[in-house]
């Protein structure tokens, strides 16, 4: 393999991890707070259908990443409300989300533009388009690192980078601020949270709205940068695999992002490995280079990790007395 | 009135209504398969070939989108229930469900494209799409540059290798040292409706060199089409006419007349007289397949381009040129 190749691959990967990234760090900031987040899928659902309508109608990708964050938001504060002040089970408040987002979407999309429960295509400004950093075009010809800050770093979405971005502001956030300080601990012990003056609920809530929002740049990333318009359940059960990043990642941020550059990794070479020639083995079927990201997703998490312990007040409702 | 004769009453009106609407609806039904009606691409070439029936002949026509598989023999016997006549099914997925109702209904004319059902009342027509693919591989491998052109399927199927398989021997025919690069979006029928993936595969087809990528994947080969327009270089649509979908873009559309299919089969299975229980197969002489030109991408194709593509046809029809087809013996001798 060649530098061009190499670097083809690692694009893609930067490509194809960035919507699990956002989802995982959305995750992230549910989960260290005590909320089992499985809706991620159905939020990112819900997200990517709504910017892909906002934006085939309005034409501006900026009104459809709106319009995705927003819902996204909705649906997160209707499974809140199911989840923190109904004091309801967390798992099946998602399972209930990931439902509705799936049926609603099909349906109201069909209703709407008649196109299968498609979107129409983008236009032009419908979509976000690529952004070249400064000077890539002119560091091209510089050897080895050329190449690589102009083909592997330049000319990515903004919601790429938004999504590294994101790594380290959710590091600083969750471990160096006050705020985080209390995310994580009404997601290890409330009681104590609760004793100290500081209202759980209240915390829980703002703890999921960030959810919200970032599961909304992960859904419209999926129908207004990666794809143009959105499709019949584009995300493809992302989430889930986000959710699975984030335990492997034992719910820390910098280890989330190189689980999710790991999946995006084996999805990318998955795409690539198609009839490519092993060594020894000959060509092998596409079945089973499909079924590679799932079935090491699988190997990690049953062997790699050792034991993920997580939150410990996770998916349990906060009671503040009996 | 007691319980009794109300319900004598109501299960008597019942059964009428039913007699009823079975006598009133002796109107043709069109199934599409997964991918939806206004896939742009397969199933929206059968629903413009029964708008085109409806069109001509002032009929109407009952038609559903399946959500899921499961639903194709429940579709096929309600429509038969109901006294629908003729059914039209689109796609080759209806092997299974078809073979099962088809005898529960003999006096119902079932016509079924891209698969063949053996029964007395059912009319099956395929497309020689390797003809077809054989002369837009032979367009791409003069257009492109570079000398390696991609292709993109759907799921992966023999049908779809069958698109491949002539596509490469006329890029092959056209250019002997053409480097072709052959993906398949998935291996379950959601491959035909996931355009990121299928756009994925192109974008990798491109970082491999190809400059002409043809897409044979329904409703994913619209991320096919738009990751190609990204890169600024060449795709070739299918089944319909997809030059529109990015002009200047799409080098040309592979088409498979399934519109055309469609309103024959409305018009004729219709009558027991003119019905055509079998295999009918629509190729290059009956233009059943071919390739688009449109004023869309008729700068793209030079006249060298469209003089070499009609002489492969002449020739193919004439049997000079033997297009080998993939599914007959399940291998592909390039």
């Amino acid at each position: 393999m060649d530098l061009a190749v190499i670097l083809s691959v690692l694009d893609a990967t930067i490509r194809l991890s960035t919507p699990l990234l956002l989802a995982c760090l959305a995750g992230l900031y549910s989960e260290r707070a005590g909320i089992f987040d499985i809706g991620l899928e159905g939020k990112m659902l819900a997200a990517a259908f709504a910017a892909g309508a906002v934006a085939a109608i309005s034409g501006s990708a900026w009104l459809g990443l709106m319009a995705g964050m927003a819902v996204s938001l909705a649906t997160t504060l209707l499974q809140g409300a199911a989840a923190i002040t109904l004091k309801g089970n967390q798992l099946i408040a998602g399972v209930a989300i990931n439902m509705l987002a799936a049926g609603m979407t099909t349906f109201l999309g069909q209703t709407w533009f008649s196109q299968g429960g498609r979107t129409p295509a983008l236009s032009e400004g419908g979509r976000f388009s690529p952004i070249t950093l400064p000077f890539a075009n002119e560091l091209a010809g510089v050897p080895i690192l050329g190449p690589i800050y102009s083909e592997l770093i330049s000319g990515h979405y903004l919601l790429v980078y938004i999504a590294f971005i994101m790594v380290a502001v959710t590091t600083f956030v969750l471990y160096r601020t006050r705020f985080g300080l209390r995310l994580r601990a009404v997601g290890e012990n409330p009681k104590a949270v609760d004793t100290a003056g500081i209202s759980v609920v209240k915390q829980r809530y703002q703890a999921i709205i960030i959810t919200g929002l970032l599961c909304g740049l992960a859904g419209a990333y999926f129908s207004i940068a990666q794809g143009s318009g959105f499709g019949n359940n584009m995300t493809a059960g992302k989430g889930y695999i986000a959710l699975a990043a984030l335990i492997f990642a034992k719910w820390k941020p910098v280890p989330a992002m190189f689980t999710c550059l790991l999946f995006g990794f084996l999805d990318a070479l998955q795409i690539r490995l198609q009839n490519f020639e092993l060594p020894v083995i000959g060509v092998v079927p596409v079945q089973a280079i499909q079924a590679l990201p799932y079935v090491l997703t699988v190997v990690l998490l049953a062997g790699f990790i050792g034991k993920a312990v997580g939150p410990k007040a996770g998916g349990v409702p906060y009671t503040k007395e009996r | 009135m007691n319980f009794s004769t109300l319900t004598k009453a109501l299960s008597g009106g019942l059964a009428l209504s039913a007699i009823l609407t079975g006598v009133a609806l002796a109107d043709p039904a069109v199934i599409y398969d997964l991918g939806g009606k206004f896939d742009k691409s397969f199933n929206e070439a059968a629903y413009n070939g029964a708008e085109a029936w409806k069109a001509a002949t002032g009929g109407s026509f009952l038609d559903l989108e399946l959500q899921n598989d499961a639903q194709r023999e429940q579709a096929l016997r309600r429509f038969a229930g109901q006294g629908a006549n003729p059914i039209v099914m689109a796609g080759f997925s209806w092997t299974a469900a078809l073979t099962a109702v088809a005898p529960e209904f003999p006096d119902t004319n079932f016509v079924v494209i891209d698969t063949v059902v053996d029964a007395p009342n059912v009319q099956s027509i395929l497309f020689d799409e390797h003809t077809g693919s054989f002369l837009v591989g032979v367009l791409a491998a003069m257009k492109s540059e570079t000398g390696t052109v991609g292709f993109v399927g759907g799921m992966d199927v023999p049908l779809i290798h069958k698109f491949y398989c002539g596509y490469a021997q006329g890029a092959k025919a056209a250019n002997p040292d053409i480097k072709l690069i052959e993906n398949y979006t998935g291996t379950t029928p959601a491959a035909w409706n996931d355009p990121v993936t299928a756009g994925e595969l192109a974008k990798a087809a491109v970082d491999a060199g190809a400059d002409v990528v043809y897409a044979a994947a329904g409703g994913s080969g619209l991320g096919v089409l738009q990751a190609m327009k990204d890169a600024g270089k060449f795709s070739i649509g299918v089944d319909s006419n997809q030059n529109y979908l990015q002009p200047g873009s799409v080098l040309t559309s592979m088409l498979k007349r399934v519109d055309v299919a469609v309103q024959n089969a409305l018009t004729e299975a219709a009558d027991d007289a003119t019905f055509k229980p079998g295999l009918t197969v629509l190729g290059l002489a009956n233009d059943g397949v071919g390739y688009a030109v449109d004023d869309n991408n008729k700068d793209l194709l030079t006249p060298e381009m469209i003089a070499a593509a009609e002489d492969y046809k002449a020739k193919i029809i004439a049997g000079e040129v033997t297009v080998h087809d993939y599914t007959t013996d399940s291998a592909c001798p390039l």
